[in-house]
């Protein structure tokens, strides 16, 4: 048996820039109000979203990728051809095949870098995140991409008076690189396949085309299931982070939840019983729910007001269809 | 040792208000969660999880929904207690 060379990784990796990208378009909730009868004060009271961003036509998924890549590569202080892997979380990309990745890649000018897609919702960030950081460790990228970007207007069913109000679209990306001291914790991630039906796309794509129903899927959830379980089940996976990090909350300067709806961070913030001196991420006021996009995007506006700096350690934890998670404790670029 | 109605009661008042703000003596067997206590769908999520922990009850997400009023959530409460 001929003995196998293992890969010459870095020690540890660190996510070295950041970058985002918002859609032109600023939606009001008044826009939501026109085709669902409710308010703004319960909109607002139900999940602190005030405005959204929507794309249009020609803020594509890789549009928006490229423009938040673009950014989060300048950050990082590297240039695009270093970057050796490129993985974008979605689950708003209309074409099937190929990968959009492979388009990003291409369009940044990364050469043959690595790139391709993954599903994992709205713990997309955390899931790339993990697998940036294996194959820097690992040896088989220096540099590598990871992007959360979604179009969920795209799959929001105006009329759902539940859900119509919720998501946004959008893009955030990091640079994952080499790092002499460990910089991201163990991830604590998992599913529960058993509860894929609180939140999903109303019918399968086939269905449609068939013309079996007439409505374009849409994400559809059950309320209170998905706040009960995010609140109370994450809680706990964040505490998990934290002790797999070897820190305690008394140790975190930044929480960064995905950012789903702000009476769920108002809550897990009480459960978990973070310090007062903890900067909460509140981006879902102005962004709405962008799934996949919405901690690099939290991250990056977090050190573009100052509200976080650079060094600044970060709890991140992304939940949701599958249902999916992933936590994990990160230096701040 | 199982909890009385008044002792649920008693303790499903505490819970709304730390949670809602309501006082404790607003909450009574016919006050709507909604209607009454301004507790709203989340609110009460909130309300069902802290209930769970005080008697020792499991609230499954799929039964909620039928927990109207105090009155509602006080007999689940009494009927379902470890």
């Amino acid at each position: 048996m001929a003995k196998i060379k293992p890969g010459k990784g870095a020690p540890y990796a660190r996510i070295l820039g950041v970058g985002g990208y918002r859609p032109i378009r600023v939606v009001p909730n008044e826009v939501i109000l026109e085709t669902i009868d409710s308010s703004d004060e319960w909109i607002r009271s139900r999940s602190g979203i005030e405005t959204r961003h929507w794309a249009n036509d020609e803020e594509t998924v890789a549009a928006m990728s490229i423009e938040a890549s673009g950014k989060a590569i300048a950050d990082a202080g590297i240039s695009a051809e270093q970057i050796g892997g490129v993985i974008v979380s979605t689950v708003s990309h209309f074409k099937q095949t190929p990968a959009v990745a492979t388009e990003i890649a291409d369009k940044l000018g990364t050469g043959k870098a690595a790139a391709f897609d993954i599903s994992a919702g709205c713990a997309g960030f955390g899931y790339g995140l993990t697998l940036a950081k294996g194959m820097i460790v690992e040896g088989s990228a220096e540099y590598v991409l990871v992007i959360g970007v979604e179009r969920l207007s795209d799959l929001t069913d105006l009329e759902d008076r539940a859900t119509a109000f919720l998501f946004g679209d959008g893009a955030g990306a990091v640079v994952v690189g080499p790092a002499q001291e460990p910089a991201i914790g163990p991830t604590v991630w998992g599913s529960e396949g058993d509860k894929s039906e609180t939140i999903k796309q109303t019918v399968p794509w086939t269905d449609y085309r068939s013309g079996e129903v007439a409505k374009f899927p849409a994400i559809t959830q059950e309320g209170q299931a998905v706040f009960r379980w995010a609140v109370f089940e994450m809680a706990k996976v964040a505490k998990e982070a934290l002790d797999a990090a070897g820190i305690t909350a008394d140790d975190l300067d930044v929480f960064i939840p995905h950012q789903a709806n702000e009476r769920i961070i108002d809550s897990m913030v009480k459960t978990l019983k973070l310090p007062e001196s903890v900067t909460v991420a509140r981006d879902v006021r102005t962004t709405g729910n962008t799934s996949a996009a919405s901690i690099p995007l939290a991250m990056e506006r977090l050190l573009a007001t100052g509200e976080a700096k650079s060094g600044d350690t970060a709890l991140v934890i992304g939940f949701g269809a599958g249902l999916v998670y992933a936590a994990t404790v990160v230096t701040l670029p | 040792m199982a909890a009385t109605q008044e002792e649920i009661v008693a303790g499903l008042a505490e819970i709304v208000n730390e949670i809602a703000g309501i006082p404790v003596e607003d909450v009574q067997l016919d006050k709507s969660f909604t209607d009454d206590l301004d507790v709203d769908s989340l609110s009460m999520v909130e309300v069902v999880v802290a209930a769970e922990e005080r008697f020792d009850v499991k609230i499954p997400d799929e039964d909620v929904k039928n927990l109207k009023t105090v009155g509602d959530a006080t007999d689940y409460i009494l009927k379902h207690q470890g």
